[in-house]
């Protein structure tokens, strides 16, 4: 049986794991490869590297350590944050990255998720949105600052149709809280889309993780600094889980 | 040992490269038909669009080549599926080295199957030692019957060919490459066939 994914997020600036961390056991955990490989060993399904460079330069840092961390982990990996061209994407898949997510660009140019699932293949697209509640759920970008037009369900949907193989729902509403993650937006865009929905946003306890796989109807959940923490430990999370029910590898 | 990485247009080259390094092997990229043939393993990975791979392939004349080749013999994700006799992607003929039909999943799921999935029936000395019921992570849209080759099932709406094997000339599904420790496992087998 196809299992739920558990995916740990670690933001990148400059080559560095950005969020301090407290792994008081690894010798440089602000180093992703390090982070990245023990996750991995705790049998984190995927992961999710978030590059927050602001520079010009990003890419000479990028991609350099997705060949390190290519190198390291042997399950898959996403690389987002900033991308916006095929020459992007083709460094990071040739570096070893499985999947790319793009988000801002994509909102700016539609045509480049076609583009890019035409050169690459749709199961190496993502589309990240992040999507904030208000009389109705709106897409916003730049790092959730920035409002559009656009509504959540109509970007969704329109993702799918441009040739997106995955999508990675944030609810800015969400993010930060620890109060669970944002299940009701979730299982609107799982029923409409016919890909596969990561959520991200709100994981604070365990019993969060199984509400979004049984209501929300999440694929994959995402989170960040309650593992970067060791609020909650995946292996530990995994079992939880396992134990009611929901299809998890061990 | 000499083992050859077949060279086409298609991605997860680099994936299945660093997974050999991690066995201790150096493998040798390449599509040169003598480079080939002086190989004792090759494998042959994919990640990309069944039309496309095979007119590369037919313009290096290695279709007519690779169902003679006589080593063991690895194809990955759309690896296995251009060894199946016909891909619905594109009405595509491929290599007909297993005689089965590629299809594509029906739409009452999600597509493409994505993630980690458990592995059944498992014979061949290509799954030695891998438990039943082992993950592997897979990423297609596309699958191959389940037939008298499959040497592991793997079920996702229906049950289709997770691993087939017939004489020299094995294939998964899955990415071995990216499947943690049970992957590397299989490409482990695989290098001692």
């Amino acid at each position: 049986m196809l299992a739920k994914r558990i995916i740990p997020c670690l933001d990148i600036k400059d080559g560095r794991t950005v969020k301090g961390v407290n792994f008081l056991d690894l010798r440089d955990a602000g180093d992703p490869v390090e982070l990245a490989d023990r996750y991995a060993q705790d049998s984190a399904d995927e992961i999710v590297f978030l590059d927050i460079t602001a520079t010009i330069e990003k890419r000479s840092t990028l991609v350099p350590l997705v060949e390190r961390i290519a190198n390291k982990i042997n399950i898959p990996f996403t690389v987002g944050g900033g991308i916006s061209s095929i020459a992007d994407v083709t460094a990071l898949l040739a570096a070893g990255a499985e999947k790319v997510a793009v988000n801002s660009a994509a909102i700016n140019n539609p045509g480049l998720i076609d583009q890019l699932a035409n050169e690459f293949g749709s199961q190496a697209i993502v589309v990240a949105i992040d999507s904030r509640e208000g009389d109705e759920n709106i897409v916003y970008i730049n790092g959730g600052r920035t409002p559009t037009s656009i509504r959540t369900l109509q970007w969704v949907k329109e993702v799918e149709d441009r040739g997106a193989g995955e999508i990675l729902l944030t609810s800015m509403d969400h993010d930060g809280t620890k109060r669970g993650f944002a299940n009701h937006l979730t299982r609107a865009v799982s029923q409409l889309a016919n890909i596969p929905v990561i959520a991200s946003g709100g994981g604070g306890q365990m019993n969060h993780f199984e509400e979004v796989f049984k209501e929300g109807q999440a694929d994959a959940a995402l989170a960040a600094s309650i593992f970067h923490y060791q609020e909650i430990g995946i292996v530990e999370l995994k079992k939880f889980l396992k134990e009611r029910n929901i299809p998890i590898r061990i | 040992m000499k083992v050859v990485i077949l060279k086409y247009n298609a991605g997860n080259v680099k994936s299945v490269t660093i997974a050999l390094n991690r066995l201790g092997v150096e493998p040798i990229v390449s599509d040169e038909k003598e480079v080939l043939l002086g190989a004792d393993k090759v494998i042959f990975p994919g990640v990309g669009q069944a039309s496309t791979a095979m007119n590369y392939l037919r313009d290096k004349e290695l279709d007519l080549l690779i169902p003679n080749l006589k080593m063991p013999f690895l194809g990955i994700c759309l690896g296995l599926q251009l060894m199946c006799k016909h891909s619905e992607e594109n009405d595509t003929s491929c290599l007909n080295i297993f005689p089965l039909n590629v299809l594509k999943f029906p739409a009452t799921d999600k597509v493409p199957h994505m993630g980690w999935n458990t592995i059944t029936q498992l014979t061949s000395p290509l799954m030695k030692g891998v438990a039943n019921n082992s993950y592997l992570y897979f990423v297609h849209s596309y699958y191959a019957e389940v037939a008298d080759q499959c040497v592991a099932v793997c079920d996702y709406m229906l049950p289709f060919s997770a691993a087939l094997q017939k004489d020299n000339f094995y294939a998964l599904q899955a990415h071995p490459e990216k499947s943690a420790e049970v992957g590397s496992k299989i490409l482990h087998n695989f290098l001692t066939l």
